[in-house]
C-alpha cells in the first residue's frame, strides 16, 4: 500500500547463553501505526535499542528509509528521521519543561555557540505544549511533573524534531486512564499528520484499537503480522502468550 | 634471553601481590559501584603496622599478616560504616569516589604525623635470600609472597563462592535492585565488601613492605598502577584484575629489564590508553553502559 | 522579573571585583595580598575545573596535569629573561590555547567511558604528567626543579602584577561559564549530567560539547598554572603536578556548589583562607593533610550539593510557601520527595 520505512533485516543479539533476539526481521510501512507485541522477555525492548543504536547487534542490519544504517547511533538516528522514547518516560529532570523540548528540537553547530533558548526555540516548544496542554508548565523544573506528565513531555519532546518515525516503549505503562486516552489522541493525531510510528504495548485494547499491522514477537523473532484482527485469531500467537 | 627470562619471573611473582591488592579494589567496586581511590593508602596503612610489629614486637611480616589482616578488615568495616554508608542523593558515585580519596590523604597525613616521610622498609633476616634454580634468581620473599597472595585469592574465592555472605555478594554484583527484593542486606554486604577489600591491602601491605621501600605518600603510585589493572581486568571482575595484575607485572617487569625502570611506570599509562581505546570495558568486564 | 536577576547579578559582579581590584590600592598587610593571590587562584582554577566537572558531570581528578604543564611551558619559555617583566603576561593565551588543544584528544579518550572510569584515567594521567616532570631532566630539571627569571618589579608592588593577572583570569573563566550557562553549549551539557544516554537519543551532539568543555576547562587550567609558576619563581615536579591542588579545585565546587557560577568562587573564599590557618596552625604537612581531609570528608557528608544550591532550594521552598497554597508546596516536596526514592530515581537515571 505504501513505501516501506525501516526494514529490520535478520537482527541478532545474544546476551551470553541466551539469545534475546534471534534472526528478526520485519517492516514497518510509512504513515502506519505498527504495534510490536509479544509475551515478556520476547525481544522487544532489545529489538527497540538496536534499531537506534543503543545496543550493538551481532548480525543482520537495518535500513531506514532506503538506507543501510552501517553502524546505527543514537544522535545520529535522531537526526535522520528516527526518534524514541523510553519504558520509563526518560526526561532530564535538572531542565524546565521548556528547556526539555528546546534541547531535543535539534540545532545547528552555529545555533550550539547561540542563545540557550532563543525567541524561535520559545515559540516553537510553546507551539508544541499547547498542542499537548502543558502549557501552564513552560517554566517548571521536569523534576515537578507527576510521572504520566513525563511521559507526555518526553513524546513531546521526541516530536520537536519532526521526526519520520517515532519508537515508543510502552507510551502508556504506569498511567492513568485519561493520560491513556490523551496519549492515544495525540499519536492519532501526529499519525494523521504524517508520524509513522512503532510501538511497543502491553496494553492489548489499545493496541486493538489503535495499530495496524501488529507485529508478534516470541522468543526474539517474530510469529505473525497482520491486522489486529487477524493476530488475535492466530493459533500460534495464542500459544505464546498462554505458555503452551 | 637470560635476562628477559628472569625479568618474566620477576614479573610473575611481583604481578601475584598486585592481583591481591587489586582484588579487594574490584571486589569494592562490584559491590558498591565505588572506585576506591584509598586502596593504595590501605596497602601503606598494611606495610606501616607490619613495620611496627616488626621493629618493636619482633614479630616476622609473614607472620604479622594474621594480625594486619583482620584490624583492617574491621578498619574498613568501620570507614564504610561512618563515611560511605551515609552518602545519599543523586550524585552518590561521584561523592564515594572523593570520600575514598579524603580517606587516602587522611590515612597519608596519620602515617606522616607517625613516621615522617622518609622511606623505610621491612628487612627481615631473610630479606636478602634467595634460590638459583636453573641459574634463575628466585628471592625467598618474593616467591613466598606470590604463594601466599594466591592463598589469600583462594581464601577469597572460597568465601565469594562457598558462603551465605559470598552469595549476597554475587547477587549484589550482578543486580543490586533484585538482590535487595531477595533480602540481602546491602549495607551489610558494603560494609562487609569493604572490609574484605582492606584485609586483602592488609595482607598485601605486609608483603609490599618487604619488597619495597615506602614513605606515607606511596600510595599515590601505588593506586595508579592498581587502577589500571582494574580498568584492565574489567572493574568488578576479580578474575580479570588477577589476570590483568599478572599481565601488568610482566610487562612493567620486562620494560625495566629492557629499557629502563623509570618508562615501566609509562607501560601501566600506555597498557591503560590501549585498553580504552579498543575495549572501554576491559578484558573482562561485563558491558554496563547506560541505564537499558 | 528575569532582568531584575540579571540586574542584581551585573550588580553583584561590580561589587565582587571592584572590591577585589581596591584592595592592594587601599593597602593591606603583605599576608592578606599574599593569601588573595591564592584564594583568587584557586577560585580561577575551580571556576574552570567546574566547566567540565560542574555543567557536564565528568569529574576531572587529574586537571592539575593541565596546571603542571601550563607551568612548565611558561617556565620553559621565560627561564632566561622576562623583560619588563609585564610582557611574559602576553604569553598566557597562547599556553593557554596551546594546552586546550593538547587536551583534546586527552578528552576524547578518557570521556569514552563514564564518570567513574573517567576519573581513574584522569587520575592516572596526573600521575603520568608527574612522572614525565621528574625523569624528562632536559626539558623539567627534573628533581631539581626549574626556575623563571626574576621580573624587575619594585619591591613595595610586586605582588600586583600577580594579582591583577590571577583576578583577570577569574574573570574570564567566570565569564565562561556564564556564556556556558546561556548558551546551547550549557544547556547541551546538562543533559550530559543529567542523562548522557538520553541525551544521544535526542540529538545531543554530546561528543562536541563534552570536548569543548574539557579543552576550554583545561586551557583556563593551564593559563592560571603560567601565572602561578611566574608568582612562586622556582617549580618542582611534586608542587607543579600536586594532587592537593586538583582536589583544592574539586573540592571548592563541591562545597560552594557544582554547576554554579559563583559556587567555586565562595568555596575557595572559604577554603583557601581556611587551609592557610591549618598550615599556621598545625605546621606544613602532618596534621595539616588530616585537617584538610577532615573538612572534605565533612563537606561531602554534611553538604554534598554545595552551599548555593542548598541555599536557592531552600528560598525556593520558602517562596512557593510564601505564594498561598501551602498544599502546593506539600505536593511539590511530595513529588520531589518521590523522585528521590529508589524505584523513580531509577527510572531518572
Amino acid at each position: 500500500m505504501s513505501e516501506v520505512l525501516l526494514e529490520v533485516d535478520h537482527l541478532t543479539k545474544r546476551f551470553g547463553g541466551v539469545t534475546a533476539v534471534d534472526e528478526c526481521s520485519f517492516t514497518v510501512n510509512e504513515g502506519s501505526i505498527t504495534a510490536l507485541i509479544g509475551p515478556n522477555g520476547s525481544g522487544k525492548t532489545t529489538a527497540f535499542n538496536m534499531i537506534t543504536g543503543y545496543l550493538k547487534a551481532d548480525s543482520g542490519q537495518i535500513h531506514f528509509r532506503g538506507n543501510t544504517i552501517a553502524r546505527p547511533r543514537p544522535a545520529d538516528l535522531y537526526r535522520r528521521g528516527l526518534s524514541r522514547t523510553f519504558q520509563q518516560a526518560r526526561i532530564f529532570p535538572e531542565l524546565s519543561v521548556e528547556e526539555n523540548l528546546v534541547v531535543a528540537a535539534g540545532y545547528s553547530w552555529r545555533q550550539l555557540f547561540g542563545r540557550r533558548v532563543s525567541a524561535t526555540d520559545k515559540e516553537l516548544a510553546r507551539q508544541m505544549l499547547a498542542e499537548f496542554r502543558l502549557e501552564p508548565l513552560l517554566e517548571l523544573p521536569a523534576s515537578d511533573l507527576s510521572y504520566g506528565q513525563r511521559k507526555l513531555l518526553e513524546f513531546a519532546a521526541v516530536l520537536m524534531s519532526n521526526p519520520k518515525l517515532v519508537l515508543l516503549d510502552e507510551p502508556t505503562a504506569g498511567v492513568n486512564p485519561v493520560m491513556i486516552d490523551a496519549m492515544e489522541r495525540h499519536i492519532r493525531e501526529r499519525n494523521a499528520a504524517g508520524v509513522t510510528f512503532l510501538i511497543v504495548e502491553h496494553d492489548m485494547q489499545l493496541v486493538m484499537r489503535l495499530c495496524d499491522p501488529v507485529i508478534v514477537l516470541d522468543q526474539g523473532a517474530p510469529i505473525a503480522f497482520g491486522t489486529p484482527a487477524e493476530v488475535q485469531s492466530n493459533p500460534k500467537v495464542l500459544e505464546a502468550y498462554l505458555g503452551g | 634471553m637470560h635476562a628477559l627470562i628472569q625479568a618474566i619471573i620477576l614479573g610473575i611473582l611481583t604481578g601475584g601481590v598486585y592481583a591481591l591488592m587489586a582484588s579487594g579494589q574490584t571486589l569494592i567496586f562490584g559491590i558498591m559501584k565505588v572506585v576506591n581511590l584509598a586502596q593504595g593508602a590501605l596497602v601503606v596503612l598494611g606495610a606501616y603496622l607490619t613495620y611496627t610489629l616488626f621493629t618493636t614486637l619482633g614479630i616476622d611480616p609473614f607472620v604479622s599478616i594474621l594480625i594486619t589482616t583482620p584490624l583492617l578488615f574491621l578498619v574498613g568495616i568501620g570507614l564504610q560504616w561512618a563515611l560511605l554508608r551515609p552518602l545519599h542523593g543523586e550524585d552518590v558515585a561521584q561523592l564515594s569516589l572523593l570520600v575514598t580519596f579524603a580517606i587516602a590523604l587522611a590515612i597519608e597525613g596519620a602515617l606522616s604525623f607517625a613516621y615522617g616521610a622518609t622511606l623505610t622498609n621491612v628487612q627481615p633476616t631473610y630479606a636478602n635470600y634467595s634460590w638459583t634454580v636453573f641459574g634463575y634468581q628466585i628471592s625467598l620473599v618474593r616467591f613466598v609472597a606470590f604463594l601466599l597472595s594466591i592463598v589469600m585469592l583462594g581464601v577469597l574465592y572460597f568465601i565469594l563462592q562457598r558462603t551465605k555472605f559470598g552469595r549476597s555478594v554475587r547477587a549484589t554484583v550482578q543486580n543490586p535492585m533484585s538482590a535487595q527484593l531477595l533480602g540481602v542486606n546491602a549495607n551489610r554486604v558494603s560494609a562487609l565488601g569493604f572490609g574484605l577489600g582492606a584485609a586483602t591491602a592488609a595482607a598485601a601491605g605486609s608483603v609490599f613492605g618487604m619488597l619495597n621501600s615506602f614513605n606515607p605518600g606511596s600510595h599515590y603510585d601505588l593506586i595508579s598502577r592498581l587502577l589500571t589493572i582494574v580498568v584492565l581486568g574489567g572493574l568488578g571482575s576479580i578474575g580479570g584484575s588477577v589476570v590483568a595484575a599478572l599481565i601488568m607485572g610482566v610487562a612493567s617487569s620486562l620494560v625495566s629489564a629492557l629499557a629502563s625502570p623509570i618508562w615501566s611506570d609509562f607501560t601501566f599509562f600506555i597498557v591503560l590508553l590501549l585498553v580504552l581505546l579498543l575495549r572501554p570495558r576491559g578484558l573482562f568486564g561485563a558491558k554496563t553502559r547506560g541505564a537499558l | 522579573m528575569k532582568r531584575a536577576i540579571s540586574r542584581f547579578g551585573l550588580l553583584r559582579v561590580v561589587i565582587f571585583f571592584g572590591l577585589l581590584i581596591l584592595v592592594p590600592i587601599l593597602g593591606g598587610p603583605v599576608w592578606l595580598l599574599n593569601m588573595l593571590i591564592f584564594t583568587v587562584m584557586y577560585a580561577a582554577l575551580s571556576s574552570s575545573w567546574n566547566l567540565l566537572g560542574g555543567l557536564a558531570g565528568y569529574p576531572s581528578l587529574g586537571h592539575v596535569a593541565f596546571f603542571g604543564i601550563g607551568a612548565y611551558a611558561f617556565a620553559i619559555m621565560f627561564q632566561g629573561s622576562v623583560g619588563d617583566g609585564f610582557s611574559p603576561f602576553l604569553a598566557l593565551p597562547v599556553v593557554g590555547v596551546a594546552v586546550a588543544l593538547l587536551s583534546v584528544p586527552i578528552g576524547w579518550v578518557s570521556m569514552r567511558t563514564r564518570a567513574d572510569v573517567f576519573a581513574i584515567v584522569t587520575i592516572t594521567f596526573l600521575f603520568i604528567t608527574q612522572t614525565l616532570a621528574f625523569n624528562l631532566n632536559s626539558l623539567t630539571g627534573g628533581a631539581q626543579g626549574k626556575s623563571v627569571a626574576p621580573p624587575p618589579f619594585d619591591v613595595s608592588t610586586y605582588d600586583w602584577p600577580f594579582y591583577y593577572a590571577m583576578l583577570a583570569l577569574l574573570a574570564v573563566a567566570m565569564g565562561i561559564s556564564f556564556y556556558f550557562s546561556r548558551s546551547k553549549i550549557g544547556l547541551s551539557l546538562a543533559t550530559v549530567r543529567a542523562d548522557e544516554d538520553k541525551a544521544h537519543g535526542v540529538g545531543v551532539r554530546v561528543t562536541a560539547v563534552k570536548l569543548i568543555a574539557f579543552a576550554v576547562s583545561s586551557g583556563m587550567v593551564a593559563m592560571v598554572g603560567c601565572v602561578w609558576a611566574y608568582y612562586v619563581g622556582f617549580i618542582y615536579p611534586q608542587f607543579a603536578v600536586d594532587p592537593l591542588i586538583t582536589i583544592g579545585m574539586v573540592l571548592m565546587a563541591f562545597l560552594g556548589g557544582r554547576g554554579t557560577l559563583w559556587g567555586p568562587v565562595l568555596g575557595s573564599f572559604i577554603l583557601v583562607p581556611a587551609q592557610e590557618f591549618f598550615a599556621q596552625t598545625f605546621g606544613a604537612s602532618e596534621l595539616y593533610l588530616l585537617a584538610y581531609a577532615a573538612v572534605f570528608l565533612v563537606i561531602m557528608l554534611f553538604l554534598p550539593r554545595g552551599i548555593l544550591p542548598s541555599i536557592s532550594d531552600r528560598l525556593r521552598r520558602r517562596r512557593l510557601a510564601a505564594e498561598g497554597d501551602a498544599r502546593d508546596a506539600a505536593q511539590l516536596s511530595e513529588v520531589q520527595d518521590a523522585s528521590k526514592s529508589p524505584v523513580t530515581s531509577e527510572v531518572a537515571r
